[in-house]
């Protein structure tokens, strides 16, 4: 059987020489920077530590599966099938921020840049704010993603039929933004002009949020599962077809009309997509293994791991961007010093 | 394709209307010492006696599909339960799915053959519904609910025996397969009924349809009877209904079952487009459809099975030699047409 293999080709650039392998030793779902160092979210119970050249440090923070996670580079957050929320600072401390009184799992989890967090247990979205006070509001079927707006307290709860767009902190009643279907993760672009949602279906939907006006972005093969936001916020990159997916969002109309722009295709399917915090490159997984580097520019590619492993689960870049860290399903990991 | 399908995750649904002796089933299922562990998924909590970390409650949520086929429904609450279990893959064997009384199967089913997730992880192997002997006759007047859950079964555990007497049993039964034929029926006090006859049944691997006949023909009918009180050397094998006889016709007025069959090869340029025609036309009145086909020019039998308007079907194996090339197929659905199914059909015969 003959294989396309981008690692023998002399038409890529590799640094697949330059990553230092890691062995998680149990399988990965998402990776994150605290700092300088790597953590590695295992399927469950764990996080996997690296901080320096010796192997992995386990920190035990949930009892079970770990079903979501998210961080801002100073702390890791993870919600777990436990009904707890934990989190991991860059030193090593775990706290326990909630626990479930009925022991729901902990389906989504969100950060706020003051420090406010959020989850959710079936249909109820939590918040608690600096002065540890806690709000929650029930939507009408379980929550499928959560995130905060840049600007604000305010909360985006996606769910089955739309989104609702919470004030914690203020009376009235939430705004609802309908679209039929079951959204699942929800994001809000940096400049907190557009408001999207990856759903069961294989498609975004975006909302223009001055006047609600709707984005549909479709024609993926397969669930968009990881969607990032290119440095500056001008586009959105997604998995979900056998290419990264960028959606233009730098007008004021976002994508309405227009191509999205299509990278790095392989004859596999993206599962996962981490844009670099400060230049025009973005990093993508793939079902077969392959991860490569992607000047948006003109499209060029750099493999960073080849194919031939389980598929990428995760993929973070440190907030200076000086460091790509990779893992696949399986727990292969990889950490490349640029 | 066994390779694969035997690394997923077996899904069994237990269904059965309201007080009909799920609960029993399940807490039966989870307390034998059979070595195996159970991801258990309820409607309600509380309700199992049994400490397992791995029952986790579920709100059923059915939603339509964006794609403009109204019974193209699936539960988003299993998808998302489904995806998190899978985190905790090796720590179980295989994953019961329990409805409310009320439900409907078909939307749990089909999320089995739209969601590509679940797909990669799991596979659905039977639909168990559980009957109140004494009540099930008066709810199949009056609960469409519980006619759903008979005509979409794969196995049937026909419960608390014990409360009726034998004519009143014979009438249940007759009302039952005059809704499905094909369901393994077992009857029960209490449940007790063998967990390898409800669990791990391959009623959706295509690599299992086999033959398609009715239950009640089957020369080892008596095997379906579960009595396991010690009523000293009583028999239970109730010879005299073991071909069909003693058992009264019955035909449920909008629930039924059709069965085609053909000795002639079927012509695949004909049927196949009949077939999808047809689920997509009248796929909301069809619960359950299966196969097995001899086509024209073609040595290997062809199964097929559905849901709604769903089809699944794939060359199984060579026919063998001797065995006898027909073509079956049967639908269990509402007020099917059956007139115009059976025309349709005899028209993908090869006339020569």
């Amino acid at each position: 059987m003959t294989e396309f293999d981008p690692g023998e080709s002399t038409s890529i650039v590799s640094v697949t020489d330059k990553v230092r392998a890691i062995k998680i030793g149990a399988p990965v779902s998402s990776v994150h920077f605290l700092g300088q160092t790597v953590a590695f979210v295992g399927s469950e119970e764990n996080i996997f530590v690296v901080a320096d050249e010796s192997d992995p440090g386990l920190v035990a923070v949930h009892g079970g599966g770990i079903l979501c996670a998210t961080s801002d580079g100073k702390r890791l957050v993870t919600g777990g099938d436990d009904g707890k929320v934990v989190s991991l600072d860059a030193k090593g401390e775990v706290v326990l921020l909630a626990s479930d009184a009925k022991r729901r799992w902990i389906d989504n989890v969100a950060l706020h840049p003051d420090g406010a967090f959020a989850w959710s247990a079936g249909k109820t979205a939590f918040v608690r704010s600096g002065k540890d006070q806690e709000k929650s509001l029930e939507v009408p079927s379980t929550v499928g993603g959560l995130a905060f707006a840049p600007k604000g307290l305010r909360l985006a709860i996606a769910h089955y039929n739309g989104v609702t767009l919470w004030f914690p902190n203020m009376a009235g009643a939430p705004e609802f933004l309908p679209w039929a279907g079951s959204h699942l993760a929800v994001t809000f672009s940096p400049d907190n002009r557009f408001l999207v949602t990856a759903m069961h279906e294989p498609a975004l939907h975006g909302w223009r949020l001055a006047d609600n006006r709707h984005m549909r972005m479709t024609g993926y093969p397969g669930r968009v599962r990881s969607i990032a936001w290119s440095a500056g916020g001008k586009a959105l990159a997604t998995s979900g077809a056998d290419m990264v997916i960028m959606w233009p969002f730098a007008s004021k109309d976002g994508p309405m009309g227009k191509e999205p722009t299509m990278l790095a295709p392989l004859k596999s399917r993206v599962t996962a997509v981490a844009c670099h915090p400060d230049q025009a490159i973005l990093a993508s997984g793939y079902e077969d293994g392959t991860v490569l580097m992607v000047r948006l520019s003109d499209g060029a590619e750099i493999l960073v791991h080849k194919n031939g492993g389980a598929a990428i689960a995760g993929l973070a870049w440190n907030a200076r961007g000086t460091l790509l860290a990779f893992a696949a399903e399986d727990g292969e990991a990889g950490l490349l010093t640029l | 394709m066994s390779e694969l399908t035997s690394q997923k995750i077996p899904v069994t649904v237990l269904t059965g209307y309201l007080g009909a002796g799920k609960t029993t089933l399940l807490n039966r299922i989870l307390s034998e010492n059979h070595g195996k562990k159970y991801a258990v998924i309820v409607n309600e909590f509380g309700e199992i006696g049994i400490d397992n970390d791995l029952i986790i409650g579920a709100d059923e949520e059915v939603f339509e599909m964006n794609n403009g086929c109204v019974c193209c429904t699936v539960r988003g609450d299993l998808v998302r339960i489904l995806d998190g279990l899978m985190k905790r893959k090796g720590k179980f064997d295989a994953i019961i799915v329990e409805t409310t009384g009320l439900a409907d199967p078909a939307p749990v089913a089909q999320t089995f053959f739209v969601d590509e997730d679940v797909q990669k992880n799991a596979r659905l192997d039977a639909v168990v519904t559980v009957a109140d002997a004494k009540w099930l006759s008066d709810r199949l007047k009056d609960a469409p609910e519980a006619k759903n859950q008979i005509a979409f079964a794969d196995v049937i555990v026909l419960n608390k025996t014990d409360l009726v007497s034998k004519p009143e049993l014979t009438e249940v039964e007759a009302r039952i397969r005059g809704i499905n034929p094909y369901a393994k029926l077992h009857r029960t006090e209490r449940c007790r009924v063998a967990l390898s006859d409800v669990l791990e049944r391959g009623a959706f691997d295509l690599d299992r349809i086999l033959e398609i006949e009715p239950d009640f023909l089957e020369e080892d009918d008596h095997d379906h009877d579960h009595h396991h009180h010690d009523h000293g050397h009583q028999h239970h094998h109730d010879h005299d209904h073991g071909h069909g006889h003693g058992l009264k016709h019955y035909h449920d007025e909008d629930m039924q079952s059709l069965s085609l069959s053909s000795d002639k090869p079927l012509d695949p340029a004909r049927f196949m487009p009949w077939l999808q025609n047809l689920v997509a036309n009248e796929g909301p009145k069809i619960l359950r459809s299966k196969g097995i086909l001899a086509f024209s020019d073609d040595d290997d039998r062809y199964v097929f099975q559905g849901v709604h308007m769903m089809l699944e079907g794939d060359h199984q194996r060579p026919w063998k030699e001797g065995e006898p090339r027909t073509s079956r197929l049967v639908f269990i659905g509402r007020e099917l047409p059956e007139a115009a199914i059976r025309e349709g059909f005899e028209s993908c015969i090869v006339s020569r």
